[in-house]
Parts: C-alpha cells; structure tokens; sequence
C-alpha cells in the first residue's frame, strides 16, 4: 500500500502552489503545463489518473485559484478525447482553446432530464448554468441522441452571462438551429464527469483546509475575556470536531482519486461527492461561527471560501442526490 | 390547560390580520419577501403605517404613547407581521433605547427623545460592540472624559447595524477607571451629525452594506445626553439584554420561512417528481417543521411566564438558540431546494440597473443571500456559545 504522490505529480504541486502565490492567474497555471497533466498520453497530455487531478485541484483549491481548468480541460478535453477529437483537446489542455460543456436544463434538478434535440447537424434547445459560456471557443452540448460540439458565435447561439457565488461565471444558452458536430454518445461523458466531480472535491478540501488553517489562527490571535477564544474548551471541541470531519473528507477524496479507473468507479463518485458535500458545508458554518461578526464579512479573507464550499455541494449533484445515488447503486 | 388563545387574544390577531391586509403595501411586503434591501424611505414609511395606528410601540406602556399590548399580543402582532411579510419594525429605538429611557432616563430625556422615536424624526442605532469588545463587552474601549459641561469622546464601534441611516446612536463608553471591567462604563446618546463622527460601511457576505463602523475623534457630547448615573452604564445595559427580547425566537420568520420552502420544493421536480414527494428531502423538511411546533410551544410557555411576571434567564438563551437553528436550518434547505440555481449570486439583478429577472426560480435570487445573510442570527445578540454558557451556568452554577 502506498499513499505517496509520484515525485512529478509533487513536483507540479509545487510549482503551482508558488505561481498561485506570486499572485499567478490561469494563463501562468496553463503555462505550467498544468492542463497536459490532467490529460492522459493518448490525449496528448501526460497524466489525467485519479492522483493528478487530486494533486491539481487541492493546490489550486488551497489557493481558491478561479481557473477554467475543470470544465474546459477535465470535463472538456476529456469528452473531446474519448471523442477521438485529439487536437482540440490539446488545444484545451494548453489554454489555446476554451471548452464549455452545456449538461443541465432549465427546470430540471439534477436529474439530467434533456429535451434539447438535434435535427440534421442542428440543435435546438435551452441550456442552463453553464459555466464559463461566454468565455468558450466551443460548447459541448448534449442533446437527446448524444453530444454535440458548436462553436462560440454560431448561427442561433445566444448566451445571457451571470456570475455565480464562487466567483465563477456561467449562462443561460438558447441553441435556436444551431450548427453543431455529433461527437458521440452521452456515454463519452461517464470518466470525465467522474473526474470533474474529483477535480470539484479535491478543490473543496483544499478550500477546507485553507479556512480551517485561517479559523486556527484567528482563535489562536483573537482575544475576549482576556485570553485567545481558542483557550475555551467549548471552541476547542468544535474544532477538534471539525478537524475530524475535514479527515474524513480528505480520505474520501483519496478514495475517489485511487477508485477513478476501477469497476466500482460509480459507487466511489457517489460516496465521496456526498460525503465531501456535507462536510463542506459543515466548514463553511462552522468557520463563519468561530470568527463571530468578523467571519460575516465580505472583505475577509473567509468569504470566497465559504461561498465556494457552498458552490461545491451545490454542483453536480448535492450531498443529498449523491446520498441517493450511493443506495441505488447498492441495490444494483 | 388551555393551549389556545383567549377570546380577546383571537379578536386581537383578527384585528392585526385585517390591519396588514388594509394598510400593508404590497410594494413593501413583496420586497420582504423577496429578501431584498428595504431602503431608509421604506422602512421610515412603514412605521408611519403602524404609528397612525398607534401600533409602532407595542412594547411601551400608554403612558409613554406606546401600545401597551400583553406579551401574547405583542407576540401575536409580530407573528402575524412576519406571516404577512411586512417590514420588521427596527428594533433600535423602540424596543432598544425606549424601555431603557423610560426606565433610567431623566424626565427631560424621556420628553425629548421618546416622541422622536415614534414620529421617526430620530434613527437609533446601537453602539455597543467594538473590535475588540465583542463576546466581551465590557472590555469597550471608546472613552468619554468629563470636560466642562462635556463628555469628550474618542473611539470606535463597529457591526453597527443600519448605522448608515442613523441620526443618532447609544453608546456603552468608558467614564472611569474600573477594578472590575464592567465599571466605569457609562451609557451616553450622541448625535451622529456631531462634528468628528466618520461611518464607514461594512459589506457583509451577502453583498450588503448592512453594518458600520463608526468612528469617534473628540466628539463633544453634552452631559445632559448621559443616561442615569456615569459609571453604571453597564446595569443598564443587562437591562436590555435580558428584558427587551422581544421575539427572540422569531416564530412568525421561520412559519414563514417554511412556508416558502414547502413551496419551493413543491415546485422543483427531480426524476419526475416535486422534490417535496422525495422521502429524504421531505424528511428534512418534517424534521425542521416539528421543531418548529415544540419551539413555538416553548415560546408561549415562556410568554404565559412573563405575563404571569417572571423574567425568563436560562429560557429566553434557549429560545435563541433553538430558534436561530430552526431559521438557519430552514436557510439551508431553501438554498438546497434550489440546487444548481443556489449558485447564481445575482447581487448586480437585485438593486442594479438592469431589470432582467434573474435566471432560474424567482426564489433564486434570494435564497442563497437569505442563508448567508442570517449566519449572523448565531453571531449577534450573544452568539449561540455564549447562550449555551448562560444555559450551561443556569444549570451547574459553576
Ligand atoms: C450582522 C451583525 C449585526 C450586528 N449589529 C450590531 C449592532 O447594531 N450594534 C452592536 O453593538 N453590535 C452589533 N453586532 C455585533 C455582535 O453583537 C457581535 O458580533 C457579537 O457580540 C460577537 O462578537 P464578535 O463578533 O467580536 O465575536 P467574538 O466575541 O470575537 O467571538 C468569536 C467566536 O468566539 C466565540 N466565543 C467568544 N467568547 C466565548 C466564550 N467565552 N466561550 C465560548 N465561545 C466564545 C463566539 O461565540 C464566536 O463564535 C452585530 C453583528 C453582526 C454579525
């Protein structure tokens, strides 16, 4: 048994822990080759296994770094590489093109209901809260018979742009006889959905651990009644609580990383995506309550954190819809 | 036992109903609940509503111009106000600063602010909290120092809640050196058009400017703003934290609060069905709601208690404690109901220029500010780890 990251694996880590730090934006993440690690060879990258995409997105989550990395590369790029679309999905992988991939629909919740229909190389359809639209060189649309690839600026495409809590930005998109490319079944989405729910997850507990070290300290600095809050037992056993929970996170995230090419994949994505909800949620709570008023506020440095927490259960599915998942797939 | 209200207390709530159907504005009870910014106007304009009526003050005895309601009709009045959306009326003036003025403030104090409160030509805020004196209040810092027929007062507060629209502010401030920290303290009123106060906004995690900072610089405040005695400003100030709470619990804000995520799960389907019809997420909704029923019941117990004389100690810190985790609760699973729409953080639809709705459910554009604005409900007015030391300490006497 060994839980070690490979010494390449380390050694990106690191890099991009200290381009995020000198204050890095996506441009120097993508030049680091960041996005080649999260594809695998016959893509063109040199990586893409369950540990590469853990090692990424917790760095880039402990940093809450706002990259397109997980929908245009790991989502991206992965349908376009199992779609046999090599060159586009380097093109990601590098930052040279953007990918967004348009799955949810209005008035569904999860459940992946889709109405939008392709007739004769066009779709027609509505797309709801899909991220980074705007910005895309390409959509990745799935529609009844599979999914479909459009290009930014095509014929009936049109995109209406609002931000969301974590900072990010996603659309309403109308596709009104859109010219679109059938790349294949919605089957191609299965890996790389299970890897961007990695990618999310990794990401939230590298969130975590950053609020929980940033909550530590502040209880160690603050003082009420003349010593640090942190010396009073009833915050002493929250924390020790929350630390616990936080572990848990952590290995239910190992676990999805190690299980993300096994026969029980599915299992795997269902528990850790559930788990990993709750519990961030829990941080977001909790480390707000533990700094009282100043934990409220929109100039500290927790409020990106919390509201990314939030937008990590809320996506793909909440700790709730996973919980279910998890008992359908033991039935099974 | 009789668990209902009596007959004068049911003519009472059929009285307050058909008041808030008359003479609620649809235009303030939309935005209510729509959990949006009420501006300084709207609110001033509905405590003008509820004065003509002469229903601003439940809290005051007659004497004072107030309505003089029993506890259960004070109850009743803000549990209807809150079922029918209406603005909430400010706590600042009315249930803060009147009680304590009519209870320690001088005859000419009580003459000359007391009207002013309920005409609304003044704006309270409170000045208690400071950076670093929260938890700990009576470590307050801002000192007032005797000059002539003057305080001089230097300092800072701060989470001066709607501090922006004030024209004046209590302060807990320094007046004596102290053995014990809560000495020395004085409760003094200042006029926030002084010369020396700066108010800066503090943006809050929901994206408003809900709170202050205030700043003091040699702000000369008349003597004759001291309340009672210098040095016991303390006193009076646990005066107000254990007598004033009225509607700690907020009864009427979580029934409404549930009502509408009931509505919003009916209407969000998954697989085919509403969401309310999924046994885990209906079995999160019961679990809050049947809280909700032994919390409400709690809340009578303790009003039938306060009518019948008795201060609540240890009760009033539950009520607080269980009532701010049922409306926090319900926060989350209105958030949650939502799904990805939770995500969409439309501050710029809500006050911006542009009109166009938000996407998704209309409820999508409060629901996550909703949540993230009532994480404070645990924070202020003793934050749920200090209730439960006060339950705790109740209890154990340790
Ligand atoms: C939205 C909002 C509006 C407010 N409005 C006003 C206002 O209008 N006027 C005003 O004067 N104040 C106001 N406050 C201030 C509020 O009363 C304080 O935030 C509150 O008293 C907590 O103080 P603090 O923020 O300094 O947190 P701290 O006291 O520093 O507490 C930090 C954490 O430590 C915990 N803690 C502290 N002491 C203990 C202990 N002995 N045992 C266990 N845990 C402990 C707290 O519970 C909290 O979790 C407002 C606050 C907020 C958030």
């Amino acid at each position: 048994m060994d839980f070690r990251f490979t010494d390449e694996q380390t050694m990106l880590g690191d890099s991009l822990a200290r381009t995020l730090e000198r204050g890095g934006d996506a441009a120097a993440v993508f030049e680091l080759g960041t996005g080649a690690a999260l594809l695998p060879e016959e893509a063109g990258g040199f990586g893409g296994t369950g540990p590469d995409v853990l090692m990424v997105f917790r760095t880039l989550g402990c940093a809450a770094a706002v990259t397109p990395l997980l929908d245009s590369v790991v989502l991206g790029a992965g349908i376009l590489a199992a779609a046999g679309e090599g060159a586009l999905a380097e093109a990601a992988s590098t930052g040279g093109a953007r990918i967004a991939v348009a799955l949810d629909e209005p008035g569904q919740r999860y459940d992946g209901t889709v109405a939008t229909r392709a007739d004769r190389g066009h779709l027609t359809g509505e797309k709801a809260v899909v991220h980074g639209a705007e910005d895309a060189s390409h959509l990745i649309v799935l529609a009844t018979d599979g999914l479909h690839l459009v290009e930014a600026g095509a014929e009936g495409l049109a995109i209406r742009s609002y931000a969301l809590i974590d900072g990010a930005r996603a659309a309403e998109v109308t596709l009104k006889e859109t010219p679109a490319r059938r790349l294949g079944d919605a089957a191609l989405l299965d890996r790389p959905m299970a890897a961007a729910i990695l990618a999310l997850c990794a990401d939230a507990l590298g969130v975590m651990e950053t609020a929980v070290a940033l909550t530590t300290d502040y209880l160690k600095t603050r003082k009420q009644f003349g010593r640090a809050i942190g010396s009073f037992q009833a915050i002493q056993h929250r924390m020790a609580d929350l630390l616990t929970e936080v572990e848990q996170a952590r290995s239910a995230v190992w676990n999805l990383a190690g299980h993300l090419d096994a026969p029980d994949r599915d299992r795997h994505v269902a528990a850790t995506k559930s788990l990993v909800g709750r519990v961030a949620l829990q941080v977001a709570e909790e480390t707000i309550q533990l700094h009282g008023g100043i934990g409220m506020t929109e100039e500290y440095e927790l409020a990106p954190l919390v509201r990314r927490l939030l937008a990590a259960d809320a996506r793909f599915g909440d700790s709730d819809h996973h919980l279910e998942r998890f008992i359908v797939l033991g039935a099974a | 036992m009789d668990m209902s209200f009596s007959p004068d207390d049911r003519a009472f709530r059929d009285e307050v109903r058909q008041f808030l159907k008359d003479r609620l504005p649809a235009r303030l009870s939309d935005k209510v609940r729509q959990h949006r910014e009420l501006t300084k106007a709207e609110m001033e304009e509905w405590h003008a509503i509820l004065q003509e009526r002469n229903w601003l003050a439940g809290n005051w005895p007659r004497e004072f111009g107030g309505s003089g309601w029993t506890p259960i009709q004070r109850h009743i009045f803000e549990e209807e106000s809150a079922l029918a959306h209406a603005p909430r009326v400010l706590p600042f003036g009315v249930a803060m600063l009147g009680p304590l003025l009519q209870k320690f403030g001088s005859r000419e104090q009580q003459d000359r602010f007391l009207p002013r409160i309920l005409d609304g030509q003044d704006w309270w805020c409170q000045g208690y909290s400071e950076p670093g004196a929260g938890s700990d209040l009576a470590s307050v810092k801002t000192s007032a120092v005797r000059d002539g027929d003057h305080y001089v007062v230097n300092g800072q507060k701060t989470w001066t809640t709607l501090g922006q629209h004030a024209n004046w502010i209590f302060c807990l401030v320094r007046t004596g050196p102290a053995a014990k920290p809560q000495e020395g303290i004085s409760f003094l009123l200042i006029d926030m058009t002084s010369p020396g106060i700066t108010v800066r906004p503090i943006v809050l995690l929901d994206g408003t400017p809900e709170v202050n900072e205030v700043f003091f610089d040699n702000v000369k405040v008349p003597v004759e703003n001291l309340v009672g005695e210098e040095n016991k400003g303390w006193t009076y100030a646990k005066f107000l934290l254990t007598h004033e709470r009225t509607n700690i619990a907020g009864v009427g804000f979580a029934t409404s609060g549930l009502a509408a995520l009931k509505r919003i799960a009916r209407a969000q389907v998954a697989y085919g069905k509403a969401l309310i019809d999924n046994p885990l997420f209906a079995a999160r909704v019961a679990d809050v709601e049947i809280e909700l029923m032994a919390m409400s019941t709690t809340n009578l117990r303790m009003l039938a208690q306060a009518a019948a004389g008795h201060a609540p100690m240890a009760e009033s810190s539950m009520l607080k404690l269980k009532g701010t985790q049922i409306r926090q609760a319900i926060n989350d699973l209105t958030r949650r109901a939502l799904g990805p729409w939770a995500l969409v953080f439309p501050s710029e639809a809500l006050e911006g220029a542009n009109d166009t709705p938000p996407p998704g459910p209309a409820e999508a554009a409060w629901a996550t500010r909703a949540y993230l604005n009532n994480r404070k409900l645990s924070i202020y007015g003793g934050s749920n780890e200090i209730q439960r030391g006060i339950i705790a300490k109740s209890l154990l006497g340790l």
